[in-house]
């Protein structure tokens, strides 16, 4: 995720004179080549030590991990609150992060442990064994109309759907179906908000944030059960 | 503004380089320990365009001196060991002459040659860090470099010698 960048770059204060630096000149940096320039152990144990005290002054704001799943690598973000948002790899995880910094807050860090009964419980879902979730949502993604529809697909139970139409007569606005769609395509926590049981009237599965081939996974999935 | 988890990885590896510089490598991981999270704390008041490389290693500087301090005070030897990952085994992540021979120099021409050499801080900067002149930031720097060469015996390169 990180892009490698030129020390030198972006430094616009810097003399001429002062553009010679350990990467240019060879005999000083040979000098320091027993100075490790990466010491993966160290930086491991220190991320580690950040992440713990980081939570325990409570600045840590968004904590975040990836899980693997049938539906492909999924990202999870959590805000001391609750879990605050679910990506699939084809909404690109680091642009996902990107909007966590600014809609959230940028005090993000790869901190699993925060989202370890997420995890939990989305293997035992994969795994068949669980058709409800019992988690702290963090809601503060979504809004207004949308956030009122996404309520309601909670009750759409396991194994079950309603088509585009039904949830919009449910959410009191039966007119607003294209709405409800949109609320659907911009879920932050698909999955545990089951929009994926949302689908056409026609019978067609209808579009998912993770593409409409991992919606038809969790189709089956939900059926085979 | 990036996530912070990327200012880790971008700048986690060389924020440790010269903590290890300046201080060596036993206080070098409490000092980046302090960096970053005092990094953390500030972070979203961070100005856009920051140079975040050069904030970093003022932070680090403060917290280096901190710990310098800390380390002063502390009555030696601890009675009770403070909870932290063990570190025997390494201490051979670098070379222990390299240490002693920066360990010789004066903190300002150690704390120039590090922030310059290793971080790629403009003197300017490290004028400001110590508050003197650019010109003896950049003095203390090769003055710095001079001793190194002389009390450090560098690794022998062939491709020097084929030259």
């Amino acid at each position: 995720m990180s892009t490698a960048s030129d020390p030198t770059a972006d430094r616009p204060l810097a003399e001429e004179s002062d553009s010679i630096t350990s990467a240019s000149d060879s005999r000083t940096g040979r000098l320091f080549a027993a100075l490790p320039v990466q010491d993966a152990p160290a930086m491991a144990r220190l991320h580690e030590r950040l992440i713990d005290r980081a939570q325990r002054e409570g600045i840590l704001d968004v904590a975040y991990r990836t899980l693997d799943s049938p539906v492909g690598t999924l990202l999870l973000a959590a805000t001391a609150q609750g879990l605050v948002k679910i990506a699939f790899a084809v909404q690109d995880h680091d642009a996902v992060l990107r909007q966590l910094a600014e809609r959230v807050s940028p005090r993000i860090l790869n901190a699993p442990r925060r989202l370890d009964e997420t995890s939990r419980q989305l293997q035992e879902y994969f795994a068949g064994e669980r058709t409800r979730f019992d988690l702290p949502l963090d809601w503060r993604l979504s809004k207004g109309f949308r956030r009122e529809v996404l309520t309601h697909l909670r009750e759409i139970g396991y194994g079950h759907t309603e088509s585009y139409a039904q949830v919009a007569a449910a959410a009191g606005s039966p007119r607003a179906v294209r709405a409800v769609g949109t609320a659907c395509a911009t879920n932050p926590l698909p999955l545990v908000v089951p929009c994926h049981r949302v689908v056409r009237s026609d019978g067609g599965a209808g579009g998912y944030a993770g593409g409409p081939d991992a919606k038809l996974v969790l189709l089956a999935l939900e059926t085979a059960a | 503004m990036k996530p912070f988890e990327q200012i880790v990885t971008e700048y986690g590896p060389v924020v440790l380089r010269v903590c290890r510089a300046v201080l060596g490598p036993q206080e070098a991981e409490d000092a980046w320990s302090e960096t970053f999270l005092a990094a953390l704390k500030a972070y979203p008041d961070l100005p856009a365009g920051a140079n975040v490389e050069a904030w970093l290693v003022t932070i680090a500087h403060r917290k280096a001196i901190d710990v310098t301090r800390a380390a002063a005070r502390r009555p030696t030897p601890v009675e009770t060991l403070p909870e932290r990952p063990s570190r025997i085994g390494r201490q051979e992540d670098w070379d222990g002459d390299l240490w002693r021979a920066l360990k010789a120099l004066p903190d300002r021409q150690r704390q120039a040659v590090a922030y310059h050499y290793l971080a790629g801080l403009p003197y300017k900067e490290i004028a400001a860090l110590h508050g003197g002149s650019t010109d003896a930031a950049r003095r203390a720097a090769a003055d710095g470099i001079k001793t190194l060469r002389t009390t450090y015996p560098e690794p022998v390169d062939h491709r020097e010698v084929a030259r």
